[in-house]
Formats: C-alpha cells, sequence, structure tokens
C-alpha cells in the first residue's frame, strides 16, 4: 500500500525539504498516523480533534477528500495525496 | 432583444450543447455562456447585485468611492456598473494576474493597487481589509462574503438553467468566491432531488500558497460545503488542455478557468458513462479568452504554456 503524499512548502520543514514523502496505510486517517511515525509534529498540523483543520485541503488524486469520507477516505496502492492550504485563489 | 440600458442586459446567458465533446447521447454536456455578459464575464450578475444592495441599504450615495479586492473580473464589472452610477472605484488585484485585466480595469476609470503575488489573493483580501479599516468613508462590498453575490445567481442563473435544462443531473463551475457554486446550486437542489453540484478548483504554483503559517490560509465566507457533493483541484496543465479542446472541438473560445471547469465535467461524464446512467451535465463558462491572451495560453505547446503560468493567477 503505497500512497504518495505531497506537501506543500510551508510544511516542509518537517519533511527534511522533501515535495513527496510515501506513507501507507487503508484510509487517509491510517497514512497520516503513518506518516507522523518518521515526521513527528505533521499530522497535528493537518489535523485536530474535529477533523482536518479549517485552512488545510487535502486532495485523493485531484478529488477533496471532504467529499470522500473525510480522514476516512478508503486509499488503494498507486493513490496520490496531495495537501494545500486553502487560499482565496484567483479570478474573482 | 431590446433593453434600456447596459445594466438591464446582465444575465440571461445562452445554454449551448457541447456535442463533440459529450461522450455519448445518454451522457451530454452543455455550456453556459457568462462570457456574454456586458463586460464579458459571470462577474457582472454579483456585482450589479450586490451594488444594487447597498444602495437599497443606504450604503451607497452618489460619489461614493468603492474598494474591492479582486483579481480582475469582479472588478471589471464594478468598475463599469460604478461608471453607470457615478460611484470611484479603487481596486487590490495581485501583481500575478494577466496585464488585460489591468488595462480594462484602467479604461473603466478604476484606480488599481497591487498587492503581492507570493499569497495570490489572500494578500488583496488582507491589503483590503486593512484599506478599508484605515477609510472609513470607503465602501467595501466584499464579494467574498456578500450574501448578494450568491443572492444573484440564486436568483437569475439557477432559474435560468432550470428553465433551460429542466433534465439537469450535474452542474459544475469553478470556485473563487463561491458565490456562483452556492447561489446556483442551492436553487437546483432545493428544485431538482439528487442533483450534483460540483465545483472546479484551480490548482496553482507553489508560490501562491507561499504562506507564512496554515492560519493565514482563507476560505471564503460565502462557502458552505454542503452546497456541494464534489470538489475537484485541477493544474494549469489539465486546465489548458482542456481549454484548447473546447477551442478546436466546438468552437469556443474560453478563458482558462473554463478548461479547468471542463475537465471537472468529463470527469463526471466518465464516471456517469461507466455507471451506465443517463446525465445532463451544466458548465459554466465564466468568461472568454480575450484576456488570456497575452498569457500564452493558446501558443505552443502544453508544457510551454503550463510552464508560462507557473506563478500566475491564471483563473
Amino acid at each position: 500500500m503505497a500512497i504518495e503524499v505531497r506537501i506543500p512548502t510551508i510544511l516542509r520543514s518537517y519533511t527534511g525539504g522533501a515535495k513527496s514523502v510515501e506513507g501507507t496505510g487503508d484510509t487517509l486517517a491510517d497514512v497520516l498516523t503513518d506518516l507522523d511515525s518518521r515526521h513527528d509534529g505533521l499530522r497535528d498540523r493537518l489535523v485536530d480533534d474535529s477533523g482536518l483543520r479549517r485552512f488545510v485541503n487535502v486532495y485523493l488524486n485531484d478529488e477533496d477528500v471532504r467529499f470522500l469520507g473525510g480522514l476516512e477516505a478508503p486509499l488503494k496502492d498507486g493513490d496520490t495525496v496531495t495537501v494545500l492550504p486553502a487560499v482565496a485563489g484567483g479570478r474573482r | 432583444m431590446r433593453y434600456d440600458s447596459l445594466l438591464d442586459a446582465v444575465g440571461g446567458t445562452p445554454l449551448i450543447g457541447l456535442p463533440r465533446l459529450s461522450p455519448g447521447p445518454g451522457v451530454r454536456l452543455w455550456a453556459k455562456l457568462e462570457d456574454r455578459n456586458p463586460t464579458g464575464s459571470v462577474k457582472d450578475r454579483a456585482a450589479f447585485y450586490m451594488v444594487a444592495s447597498a444602495e437599497r441599504d443606504g450604503l451607497l450615495a452618489p460619489g461614493a468611492t468603492m474598494l474591492e479586492p479582486t483579481s480582475g473580473n469582479t472588478g471589471i464589472s464594478l468598475a463599469m456598473v460604478a461608471r453607470l452610477r457615478g460611484y470611484k472605484l479603487i481596486c487590490v488585484m495581485p501583481e500575478n494576474t494577466s496585464a488585460e485585466r489591468r488595462e480594462l480595469l484602467e479604461l473603466y476609470g478604476a484606480s488599481v493597487i497591487s498587492s503581492p503575488a507570493a499569497g495570490g489573493s489572500n494578500e488583496a483580501v488582507r491589503i483590503a481589509r486593512q484599506l478599508a479599516a484605515e477609510n472609513p468613508g470607503w465602501v467595501m462590498l466584499y464579494q467574498y462574503g456578500n450574501e448578494a453575490n450568491a443572492r444573484a445567481h440564486y436568483e437569475t442563473t439557477g432559474p435560468e438553467l432550470l428553465t433551460d435544462l429542466p433534465e439537469i443531473t450535474h452542474f459544475v463551475a469553478g470556485l473563487g468566491t463561491a458565490g456562483t457554486l452556492m447561489g446556483t446550486g442551492r436553487y437546483l437542489r432545493e428544485k431538482v432531488p439528487g442533483v450534483q453540484v460540483i465545483a472546479a478548483e484551480p490548482r496553482y504554483g507553489e508560490l501562491v500558497y507561499g504562506l507564512r503559517n496554515m492560519d493565514e490560509g482563507f476560505v471564503p465566507e460565502l462557502y458552505d460545503e454542503s452546497v456541494l457533493t464534489g470538489r475537484f483541484s485541477v493544474g494549469a496543465a489539465d486546465s489548458l488542455r482542456r481549454t484548447r479542446d473546447l477551442l478546436a472541438v466546438e468552437g469556443l473560445f474560453a478563458g482558462i478557468s473554463s478548461g479547468a471547469v471542463l475537465h471537472a465535467a468529463l470527469g463526471v461524464a466518465a464516471r456517469a458513462l461507466a455507471a451506465g446512467e443517463r446525465a445532463d451535465i451544466a458548465l459554466l463558462i465564466a468568461d472568454g479568452g480575450w484576456k488570456y491572451l497575452s498569457t500564452g495560453a493558446y501558443d505552443g505547446t502544453l508544457e510551454e504554456a503550463a510552464a508560462r503560468l507557473e506563478g500566475q493567477l491564471w483563473a
């Protein structure tokens, strides 16, 4: 169960500067717990007691995990998880 | 069709089939052409509603100065309304937006204050809030939190779509202020059982996400997750590819954010096809391609064009 997790610039201090790291687990929660064992403190920046933090967006293969079960979103081998801070974006 | 003034011509945009991009007779795509609004974007609806609402509430008197954080289209719409109604407009706009937007704003007589590229629109919002606090006489309509923005779509875009496409199963639009998705989405969900409301969100280069800390993140006050049924993040390369597809396959010259919307709509269409379900998917074309010519979106290979957009607020 290898899952690629892409890390935004602002959180790379937890991954030794790596843009992406690999984790294992059947759900997003499992993968974040697995990552935290090697990148201490990372999980805390993404999750609080009520779930994903307000200004954190997590995408599973480009779809927002909040619509796929949140932390319980099921993952499969080869999936890509992307973490991004919420921004106002453009156009408007 | 005849209108008394330009402002009366906001909305009432055409919905056109995309038969060549649709995957099959049971799964059809329909494009709502918001570039057919007076200043060429969907933002005319929100701008007109926000100004009318502020006038009714007595917030705007003749000669008033409006202030707004915008990456372009809302500013252009507000500048047009301001001209016709006798207001001044100051826009706070990230410096990494296309040159055409700035030129149009200045043509309409708006003043433009640039905000730093890093942080994208978050910085524009922050600076606009600061300016509003320092200048209590200025009126900030604040599109990200103004209920009239979403109401414009609840009262116009939603009903127009349902009239033209009573069999609608999906609505797909870009996510910025969330006004389009919230207003149209709420209306459709009240009227059409099971309708899906899908957001397509541009994924920018790293510069735009370069916050000093996660607490500086921003979620528009209008955003209500419960209105949506799905949300996709679409990068520059996919958005450009689909923008070019719209032109090459259907003859539609659209802005880059519409490519992101088409990408999400095609993903939804493929799922419906695989599940053997009928789908009539309405997607919102927010603007035409004119304002993006200088970005090089239509020149060279996709890779070259995507590289040029790195660090830009392209949607």
